[in-house]
């Protein structure tokens, strides 16, 4: 019940970000300069003045600012985000087409490198000055220390290019047409250098977490006691130490989440993914401001969702934590 | 990873005369060999940028050679880019704006950081709830995607893409602020200033901030490796000051050439990784000196 509780006040929290991300988007349309009429008259290569206060008229530009921001509101809310005049689509269809890839991305990314990072975090820890936990050192030095992109080209110079192991961009084979299992292996074979390069932050990130934690919880007394039972060190590792260190990992997964989308934006430019974030840098190239702005506000929604469910994640592992301040550690 | 024993540390020697702090602070760091050799890598690359510039005077933007010469041809050391300029003076002028920028948006947010957890640690009550919901709703945007529109809407100026990196890199300036300041205000000498009269702004400035600064330096120190990542990012999409030679811009500029010109991706991006690999390495140095209960990591 209080489970529930605190689940809507969430929600409730989640949809008041969004709001203010909202009129955000709506400010920065309108302090940009340049309105829809601009973009139209640009189009057809001039217009005049008449059409132009016309144009305005019909897409409601003329009245009072308040007025403005409530109709973008109502018009969200039924999904509605605009007009691509580059793409000559809607900006909704148009997001909703590269979500999905941009989602497997993303979601791929961050459970791999959570499995990843865990585990070297965890070996790492049951000896501290052993060769993992060097190795758990140094690469979480260099995971951080390179720009992602960067480290996307230098695999797909090694491993596209070089060894040509997998493809160099993409996300099919457009050259072969492929269905069912097909398809799938082929979209993976696809994901894989994009996956690996956009998990090299954030295993370097949670391997440095999880040792910590490790280190921290393995010194405890109920991990002594579990030993002195006589427990075996996988029992004591895995059932007793683990639960307990993961914590500070499923709290920063929370927080990471924009990083990731920030991540993916540069990781899918390089491989020409097509998702939210090649579409992103081609909106502002063809300076397509309701393009940009849906994917800003669709890319938060991510977001907020991703931390919602974080969130949920957290207190089932802790049951502990009755309260709403999971978000303050 | 040294256990001392109750009858061990009974036998320790105590050190009659107490060290200065900082004293302490600095013996410490310079015992750390990694955050020393960062120490050292850092301050060749500060003064490669600030003085190399004079001692390789060939224009970064100057087309002196056929495009995508290899390194090592005709004397170009490190090769030529896609428009046939020089790659070594690209990288040895461009050091400047990125590391400029850098310090520069490091410092905005380390400002709005500040501001904002000890404005929130400080006063709690409606105050905190209302920053911190901003911070939250900064936390959830996604930083680089806010940075590329304000930087695409407002212009790719210098000046503009160091404030859209240092208005969404702050969070956790505030986050450590504030979490200072709530434990540092209960202190006895806290409430010991307040008893004798000192005001409210005394008391952020004077008493709890300088007893907080210990992990916002570490922070800042953080931060000015992301900013310049972020830069690089930006850079890399198209989105630098098309006047200034940066890092970032140098691989933004030849990102259509990556699989047959590796090369002119690869220097830029080493000379980015060396420098905020160098800055890690003294950021987590001063994290131990200034922290010794956390040193036996």
């Amino acid at each position: 019940m209080q489970f529930l509780a605190i689940t809507l006040k969430r929600c409730s929290l989640g949809l008041g970000l969004l709001l203010a991300v909202l009129v955000l988007n709506f400010l920065l349309m309108h302090l940009a300069p340049g309105d829809v009429a601009d973009t139209i008259a640009q189009d057809a290569g001039g217009l005049d003045a008449e059409v132009m206060a016309q144009i305005r008229r019909d897409y409601g530009l003329d009245l009072p600012l308040w007025e403005q921001m409530l109709k973008y509101f109502y018009n969200v809310a039924q999904l509605d985000l605009g007009y691509s005049f580059y793409y000559n689509q809607p900006v909704t269809t148009l997001i909703l087409e590269k979500l999905p890839a941009t989602l497997l991305l993303i979601i791929s990314a961050q459970v791999v490198s959570i499995l990843v990072g865990v585990v070297l975090g965890v070996i790492a820890a049951r000896k501290p000055n052993g060769v993992a936990s060097h190795f758990v050192t140094i690469l979480s030095l260099v995971g951080y220390a390179a720009p992602v992109f960067w480290t996307g080209i230098m695999l797909i110079i090694l491993f596209a290019s070089m060894i040509p192991l997998f493809p160099i961009g993409n996300m099919v084979d457009v050259s072969v047409e492929r269905t069912g299992f097909a398809y799938v292996a082929d979209v993976l074979h696809h994901l894989v250098l994009p996956m690996l390069t956009l998990a090299s932050i954030f295993i370097a990130l949670y391997s440095r977490l999880a040792r910590a934690s490790m280190l921290d919880v393995l010194g405890s007394d109920y991990v002594r006691t579990a030993q002195a039972k006589g427990l075996s060190e996988f029992q004591v590792v895995f059932k007793h130490a683990l639960r307990n260190a993961l914590l500070p990992v499923v709290t920063t997964a929370g927080l990471v989440f924009s990083g990731i989308v920030s991540g993916a934006v540069l990781v899918e430019t390089v491989f020409s993914w097509p998702g939210l974030g090649t579409l992103a840098v081609q909106a502002i190239v063809a300076r397509d401001t309701p393009t940009i702005l849906g994917i800003l506000f669709f890319s938060s929604l991510v977001v907020v969702v991703a931390n919602l469910l974080t969130d949920m994640l957290y207190r089932i592992i802790d049951p502990r934590i009755k309260t709403a301040e999971t978000s303050e550690i | 990873m040294t256990d001392y024993s109750i009858q061990e540390r009974l036998l320790q020697p105590t050190s009659a005369r107490v060290e200065h702090p900082l004293i302490e602070t600095a013996r410490m760091f310079a015992g750390n060999r990694a955050a020393l050799s960062g120490l050292a890598m850092l301050f060749i690359i500060v003064v490669v940028s600030l003085a190399g510039p004079w001692f390789y005077p060939t224009d970064p933007f100057e087309m002196v050679w056929s495009p995508f010469s290899p390194p090592g041809a005709k004397g170009f050391l490190l090769g030529t880019d896609y428009l046939g300029r020089d790659l070594l003076a690209q990288i040895i002028h461009g050091g400047r704006a990125t590391l400029a920028v850098g310090c520069a948006a490091a410092l905005l947010s380390v400002f709005i950081g500040i501001t904002f957890g000890a404005l929130s640690g400080f006063y709690r009550g409606w105050i905190e709830e209302t920053l911190m919901r901003i911070t939250e709703f900064f936390q959830v945007l996604p930083t680089l995607l806010f940075s590329m529109v304000l930087v695409a809407l407002f212009g790719a100026s210098l000046g503009m893409i160091t404030f859209a990196i240092g208005i969404v890199s702050w969070t956790g300036v505030a986050r450590i602020t504030r979490a200072e300041f709530l434990k540092i205000r209960e202190l006895e000498y806290v409430t010991a200033a307040r008893s004798s009269g000192a005001s409210n702004t005394n008391l952020i400035f004077r008493v709890i901030l300088p007893n907080s600064l210990p992990p916002i330096i570490v922070q800042a120190a953080l931060l000015i490796g992301f900013a310049i990542l972020f830069e690089a990012g930006l850079s890399f999409l198209g989105l630098s000051d098309a006047n200034v030679m940066s890092w970032g811009a140098i691989m933004g500029n030849n990102r259509p050439y990556i699989l047959l010109h590796g090369f002119t991706i690869m220097y830029p991006g080493l000379a980015i990784f060396l420098t905020v690999l160098s800055i890690s390495l003294i950021g987590d140095g001063l994290n131990d000196a200034l922290n010794p209960k956390l040193r036996k990591r």
